[in-house]
């Protein structure tokens, strides 16, 4: 009677409830656009119909959702390891340096699969090292990981900011930022793409990094499940004195996972840098790597789980914009309610509604529950 | 005649679709001490937290002393004349006998009334029961039979007429678990009901006046002790003939495998828990490690086996040094060819929330025959995890299992199988038979003494003194870090108690 609850099956584990946390965290938000004196109904619609209802919605929601996959990624592989990396906004924010290096260096040398490659490993570098500070400080000195961490977003931030108005500044330029990167070292769009959903297309962000995303999404679900490195991070995170008992180096997976989280995080920027701006700009990663812990969090950490959670805040930034438009008492914060609802109700609360929702399930259908082991085996 | 202490009816009790109580009819007679035995996740326990009050049956009702009793709360029971001594105390360390006496029972918002009523009251328990405590000693100061003592008298000042103990033995040498005994014979005699939950056969036969033995979460039988066996009892608690016997031969040490030599171990507070400690471990021998819980065992065996650092010392495996003030690594002595099984499987020796196949390779998962270059070779590992199932007779054979939800004596076979199956020369095994049930005990001392046979070296660590006793060919006896003595199988039980208790070794000869 170690487990007092019986388990859940794993639709209702992995579909139904963060459903039932995401549908409460909306009914809350509901009241609060209530509150502000407006239709929840309206609200509802606005979002919808700004996210989904043209081929620029779906663009938009799918551009923001790209950023959203790479830093959900990240904080799940730290996750795995029982790493909370609140880093991945200063780890996102430095990658776009590596990205700035390269198509600074080589637009104009390279065509842009060569450029784009480059690019992924530079962003990926410099986020995997923004990371790996942090990462020894935890192994080797016991620095708390969650605190060194939000203390290199502000350091991240803070380079930025004097690159950007100093190194980096073409001469002559009132604004702080690069120089726009030559047409070789911008990605391709990927308007075919929703042509191929027959969305009539005016010019969207969504570019070549959405792919680069969902293919990053595959490779993370390799490492964590099918390699002996997913398997020594996983039982670290469970377990810590297993992993020792087991002969894993404490140090090197902390390292290592830490490692791999930030190269995730560092990669988001690829998406606004080289996809759409095509220049390195202040604040470019806007949140992006805070969204990816509630991304993580609502998608259990598994990558089936945080292309759809992505999407989903793709959705709510895209259809946010919306609702702010037509009604100007929702501003933009709102949607960082809905955000913070949904990580207090997925995350912080994700334990209030399985308790009823398994009693429900235990008395609908017995059979189909997990028995115990010993009951099943029989007398 | 007078009605009963407690009369359980039809208790029903389910935790999602595990039915952990399942119609539980129970009379138990005022004034007599009851046993409750059973296997690990029979439901002992669940009941007892229903007659407790931490949970509510789903069905049926309790009586106590004749009147329907409605228990909600833990408030409930201790109002309804039921005190409970848990398993793991509930005592405040730092606060003395007296403070943690009357804690949630303090009487005013002044502390000193309550007190002075508490001290008297007592001292007349004292009297009345034999229950010796210095109401002025601080907890922490007092040995683990004393706490416990505390806990009686803390149900006792409450106003307990039934006392539940819930595997009361566990952290108790033999002589103190005597006392404890004695003490609740007296409770017993002064017209007090006790409720023993154990899965110790052997107190049960010492000192109960009846017997419910739960199997699967109802009561297969109630018996009384005097017209009962061991053997019954074995029967009815695992559903089949059990052999409670070890038949082994005689030994054949060979050359020494492991030798360990002034070993000393501090914890992560500067306390030091192995003090010199020196043996050696033969091919083809069993070393028992007996001691009562927390004189140093634990932090022997892990060090010996690379996840504790020594303060000084040396350990030779084959000869060869093993660097324990270092880095000794576990992977490192594992390829090596030392095994070792942890007492902690929950937390150590097993990933719960892995799949059976997972766990059945943990610590080997550097082992080629697992890894396609950098990749997990799932087929190989899935073989691999189903021919141990099979060889071991793990249940329920499904490698694709969640470990946690395999009963305890099966995840030791998990265990127990990863270790052993990839022939090592020296075994360490730490409490193999905790939270086992009885059926699983049986298999899992057949595998160490055919270790043993195949000529490979086993330490083996144990507070079951039975266990001990029975499967080792020496016995080394641990006390406050040091080793205070060496003795043969044959050594009785009450000199082996006596080496625990840390009484000197010539006064135990005498």
């Amino acid at each position: 009677m170690s487990t007092p609850y019986a388990k859940l099956p794993a639709w209702a584990d992995y579909g139904l409830i963060p459903l039932i946390n995401l549908a409460v965290a909306f009914l809350v938000a509901g009241l609060v656009v209530l509150l502000v004196g407006e239709s929840p109904v309206q609200a509802a619609t606005l979002l919808l119909k700004g996210a989904f209802g043209s081929g620029a919605g779906i663009g938009y929601t799918l551009y923001y959702a790209t950023s959203f996959i790479f830093t959900g990624l990240a904080v799940a592989v730290a996750f795995h390891c029982g790493l909370f990396n609140i880093g991945g906004e200063g780890q996102a924010y430095i990658g776009g340096l590596g990205v700035a290096i390269v198509c600074l260096s080589f637009d104009g040398v390279f065509p842009w699969w060569i450029n784009f490659p480059l690019a992924i490993l530079g962003s990926a570098a410099i986020g995997a090292f923004w990371a790996m500070i942090p990462a020894i400080l935890q192994a080797k000195r016991g620095s708390h990981i969650v605190i060194t961490t939000i203390m290199f977003n502000f350091i991240a931030a803070s380079l930025m900011v004097y690159l950007l108005v100093g190194p980096l500044k073409p001469m002559n330029s009132m604004a702080p930022q690069t120089r726009t990167f030559a047409q070789d070292a911008w990605l391709p769009k990927l308007d075919w793409l929703l042509e191929l959903f027959g969305a009539t297309i005016r010019s969207t962000p969504l570019n070549l990094s959405f792919l680069l995303a969902l293919v990053m999404a595959v490779v993370v679900w390799v490492l964590i499940w099918r390699t002996k490195l997913g398997y020594e991070i996983r039982t670290y995170g469970f377990s810590p004195k297993a992993a020792k008992y087991a002969g894993i180096g404490e140090a090197r997976i902390i390292v290592v996972t830490m490692m791999i989280s930030g190269a995730l995080a560092g990669m988001m920027a690829l998406n606004p840098v080289m996809g759409d701006q095509h220049r390195l700009q202040l604040d470019f990663v806007t949140g992006a790597g805070f969204v990816g812990i509630a991304v993580a969090l609502m998608g259990r950490s598994h990558p089936a789980g945080i292309v759809p959670a992505a999407i989903l805040f793709g959705m709510l930034y895209q259809g946010g914009a919306e609702i702010s438009f037509v009604m100007p008492n929702i501003s933009r914060d709102m949607i960082v309610i809905i955000q913070g609802l949904v990580i207090l109700f997925a995350g912080a609360l994700e334990h209030m509604f399985r308790p009823s929702l398994q009693a429900v399930l235990a008395s609908l259908a017995p059979k189909s529950m997990g028995m115990s082991a010993t009951k099943r085996e029989g007398a | 005649m007078a009605p009963a202490a407690i009369e359980l009816k039809g208790i029903n009790k389910s935790f999602g679709a595990v039915h952990a109580n399942r119609d539980i009819h129970i009379e138990i007679p005022k004034g007599t001490i009851h046993g409750i035995i059973g296997e690990n996740g029979a439901g002992k326990s669940t009941l007892m937290s229903i007659l407790y009050g931490f949970y509510q049956a789903d069905s049926g009702e309790i009586f106590v002393d004749g009147g329907k009793a409605e228990i909600r709360t833990p408030n409930d029971a201790i109002a309804a004349g039921i005190g409970m001594v848990h398993q793991h105390f509930m005592l405040v360390e730092n606060f003395t006998v007296l403070e943690n006496i009357i804690l949630g029972a303090e009487g005013s918002q002044l502390l000193n009334a309550g007190i002075a009523r508490a001290r008297s009251e007592l001292h007349r328990l004292e009297k009345d029961y034999g229950l010796e405590v210095d109401p002025d000693a601080v907890i922490e100061e007092l040995a683990v039979g004393l706490q416990q003592r505390v806990e009686i008298l803390k149900a006792l000042y409450r106003g307990a007429e039934i006392l539940i103990l819930d595997e009361p033995t566990g952290v108790l040498t033999p002589a103190e678990a005597d006392h404890l005994f004695r003490i609740l014979r007296m409770l017993k005699d002064e017209g007090k009901t006790v409720v023993l939950i154990t899965h110790k056969l052997r107190e049960i036969m010492a000192v109960t006046d009846n017997v419910s033995v739960m199997r699967q979460g109802t009561i297969v039988a109630t018996r009384r002790t005097a017209e009962t066996t061991v053997e019954e009892l074995a029967e009815l608690m695992v559903g089949r003939r059990v052999l409670l016997r070890v038949d082994k031969g005689e030994p054949n040490p060979a050359a020494v495998k492991l030798s360990v030599k002034g070993l000393t171990v501090k914890d992560s507070r500067g306390v030091t828990m192995v003090d010199g400690v020196s043996f050696d471990v033969r091919a083809g021998e069993i070393v028992g490690i007996a001691g009562v819980a927390g004189n140093g065992q634990s932090e022997l065996i892990e060090t010996i086996a690379g996840i504790r650092k020594a303060i000084s010392g040396s350990v030779l495996l084959d000869g060869t040094p093993i660097d324990v003030t270092g880095a000794a690594d576990p992977g490192e002595l594992r390829d090596r060819g030392l095994a070792h099984v942890p007492e902690d499987r929950h937390h150590v020796g097993l990933v719960l929330p892995f799949e059976e196949n997972e766990n059945s390779m943990l610590g080997y998962h550097d082992d080629p025959k697992f890894l396609k270059g950098p990749f997990l070779n799932i087929d190989a590992i899935r073989a691999d995890a189903r021919e141990k199932i099979r060889t071991y007779d793990i249940r329920p054979a499904d490698c694709r299992l969640k470990t946690a939800n395999f009963s305890g004596g099966n995840q030791q076979k998990i265990v127990l199988a990863r270790e052993m199956e990839h022939d090592p020369g020296v075994l360490i095994v730490g409490q193999p038979t905790r939270g086992v049930d009885v059926g699983a005990i049986e298999f899992i001392h057949k595998q160490l003494i055919a270790m043993r046979d195949r000529g490979k070296a086993v330490l083996l660590v144990s507070v079951e003194l039975d266990e001990i006793r029975s499967l080792s060919d020496r016995i080394l006896v641990m006390f406050d870090g040091r080793v205070v003595g060496e003795r043969g199988p044959d050594a009785t039980e009450g000199e082996l108690g006596l080496l625990m208790a840390g009484v000197e070794a010539r006064e135990a000869a005498e």
